[in-house]
């Protein structure tokens, strides 16, 4: 394969206009699945959670999961999606082992949910409204490993190995409309879109929405047409986008090829491709199959879906605080500027900063904590926030400390640096570390008199009135105690020495 | 589902077989695709034949059976052990169906 030539990105949007759509793949955090009662855990024994129906065995029968679809149409509502009151499944045919059944289950012109839209806030404040097309009920596929060949690879790999324990999770796939008009921000469109898609659904508590562990996928249809034109260009559809961060990179990364490829004057293939996390690129996957070769037909097995109104308005009283109401409620309650609020979701802390606050923390103390010192150790590490080992109850139980006095802001960061080293629970940290600020008198006393010897001409200011001076004592003792000392009471104790 | 029957458009080519049979996976020879052709055609010309009476007032069945909302609570059913599961695979390992090479090389 000859490496694809790629157009300056300045210089796309200078000469083209983009169209994405995203289609987001959701795994609902259901007890079973879609159609069997077969568990969802995640990192099981393989082909220790199937049973006859989700491996497609002859004489099995589907039922359909009650709570998947509350979860369908709950998700439909916060979109702001009319619920169809009659659908079907339809069962979508191919030949590929990922599937034992030869088909999956799936609904096809008769989607639960239709006609929505979400409002995504950019970093800078500006919103886009993003129109949902639809949001349908599906089953996820079992897990493929290649064996053999180029590693793990399936091209050229010798044979593969199935495990079917995630055949049959029950999937929400949600597709946008195309969103045109986005040009240069099309990639960071893309990424503020699945963000807030993520927030909304997590609200809902009906997922755990987790890109990195796969309950959450995201693919990326991108065409692009010459600027003005208004004629839509040939799309590529992109899977395997696995974080925030890769669907802005693949929306961009696409960009440039197409761009490439037009530019040489050829036609853009509609093709599925595959983002490659390392390179930042994406590669070739098989040439699309058109939706007739899937040769879609009702699932004769499923009786059709019909929610009566009584039921979608009941599951409307479920919904809960949607993300955008709890950002308004929460700026007035701590009082935030604009820019406060968005650097708290810029920083993706908005909920850690909550539990936080749930956990008995101030809210100013919190977001500090959050926003800059803990987003550091993030970036640091290279992990979001929400995955550094410190959970909101035990930064609240630091910031209790340093409230209390019994640490001061250089000790908790070091308590804090424990908790993320694993060295357990705040308090074992500071034990196991000698962390406690000293205020013990005794050992106070001791290093006060020690600090007046040393410098008796500051000394004898203090006891000339001069209470200003006794900062240069409280530094010494500081040093001399390696900032473990409470400085107030080492201030006191200054004063009261001498007498002043 | 697609209101056009792959009747509408006359009769059935040998190469719409050939795709089908692609799809299908079915190694079909030559002189199979004429035969299949026309014996798809006449298939599908008899169930054209619905066609004719079908009125605006009939929706097209899918379920014979007059149910809706049959659903499952969300509980726990026991499954398969590994062993069970994998008991009808023609090939196993590491606790996984084998199964033979799905793409060959890049091309």
């Amino acid at each position: 394969m000859t490496a694809p030539t790629l157009v300056d990105f300045d210089d796309v949007v200078d000469r083209y206009d983009p169209t994405l759509g995203l289609e987001v793949h959701v795994e609902l955090s259901t007890n079973t699945k879609m159609f069997c009662g077969c568990p969802t855990t995640f990192g099981a024994e393989p082909n220790t959670q199937v049973c006859p129906t989700c491996l497609g065995l002859p004489g099995s029968l589907p039922v359909v999961n009650r709570a998947a679809v509350e979860a369908a149409i709950r998700i439909g509502l916060a979109l702001n999606c009319s619920i169809a009151p009659w659908g079907r499944f339809a069962r979508k045919n191919y030949f590929y082992p990922d599937m034992p059944k030869n088909f999956q289950t799936s609904q096809y012109d008769e989607p639960i949910a239709v006609d929505g839209h979400l409002d995504v806030t950019l970093e800078d404040g500006t919103s886009v409204r993003v129109e949902i097309e639809r949001a349908h009920m599906e089953e996820d596929t079992g897990k493929s490993l290649h064996v053999g060949g180029a590693t793990g690879r399936i091209h050229g790999a010798e044979y593969s190995l199935l495990d079917y324990n995630r055949a049959g999770v029950p999937l929400i796939e949600i597709v946008t409309k195309m969103i045109p008009g986005t040009g240069a921000r099309a990639p960071e469109v893309a990424r503020a879109y699945v963000t807030a898609l993520r927030d909304l659904i997590r609200s809902l508590g009906v997922s755990d929405v987790r890109m990195d562990q796969g309950s959450m996928r995201c693919d990326v249809n991108l065409s692009l047409s010459p600027k003005g034109s208004g004629i839509l260009g040939t799309r590529s559809e992109t899977k395997n986008v696995n974080s925030l961060r890769s669907v802005e990179r693949a929306v961009r990364y696409e960009m440039s090829r197409h761009a490439g490829v037009l530019d040489a004057g050829e036609k853009v293939v509609q093709e599925t491709r595959h983002f490659q996390e390392d390179t930042a690129t994406t590669r070739s996957g098989r040439i699309k199959e058109t939706s007739e070769d899937y040769r879609y037909f009702p699932e004769p097995d499923l009786v059709p879906i019909a929610p009566s109104a009584e039921w979608v308005e009941e599951l409307r009283g479920t919904l809960p605080e949607l993300p955008w109401e709890r950002r308004a409620r929460i700026q007035q309650e701590w009082q935030l500027s604009d820019a406060e609020l968005r650097d708290l979701v810029n920083a993706d802390a908005l909920d850690l900063v909550a539990a936080t606050v749930d956990a008995g923390a101030p809210s100013g103390d919190a977001r500090s904590w959050w926003v800059s010192y803990l987003s550091q150790q993030a970036n640091t590490r290279g992990v979001a926030l929400d995955a550094l080992p410190i959970t909101p109850a035990q930064l609240a139980r630091v910031i209790e400390l340093v409230t209390t006095g019994e640490l001061n802001n250089k000790l908790a960061r070091q308590v804090v640096d424990g908790v993320l080293e694993g060295e357990g629970e705040p308090d074992e940290v500071v034990a196991s570390r000698g962390l406690a600020v000293v205020s013990d008198d005794g050992a106070l006393i001791a290093a006060v008199d020690e600090a007046l010897a040393a410098q008796p001409d500051v000394a004898e200011k203090i006891r000339g009135g001069k209470v200003a001076a006794a900062g240069a004592i409280v530094g010494a003792v500081m040093k001399a105690t390696k900032g473990q000392a409470d400085a107030k009471r080492v201030r006191e104790l200054i004063i009261e020495r001498c007498g002043a | 589902m697609s209101p056009e029957s792959p009747s509408s458009g006359g009769a059935i080519t040998r190469d719409e077989v050939a795709h089908l049979a692609r799809l299908a996976r079915l190694a079909v020879t030559d002189d199979e695709l004429g035969v299949f052709a026309g014996q798809l055609d006449v298939i599908l010309g008899a169930v054209a034949r619905v066609g004719e009476v079908a009125a605006e007032d009939i929706p097209p069945t899918s379920h014979s059976v007059p149910l809706e909302n049959v659903f499952r609570p969300d509980e726990l059913r026991p499954s398969l052990t590994q062993e069970q599961a994998l008991s009808g695979a023609p090939a196993a390992e590491d606790g996984r169906f084998r199964v033979p090479q799905i793409l060959g090389e890049e091309q």
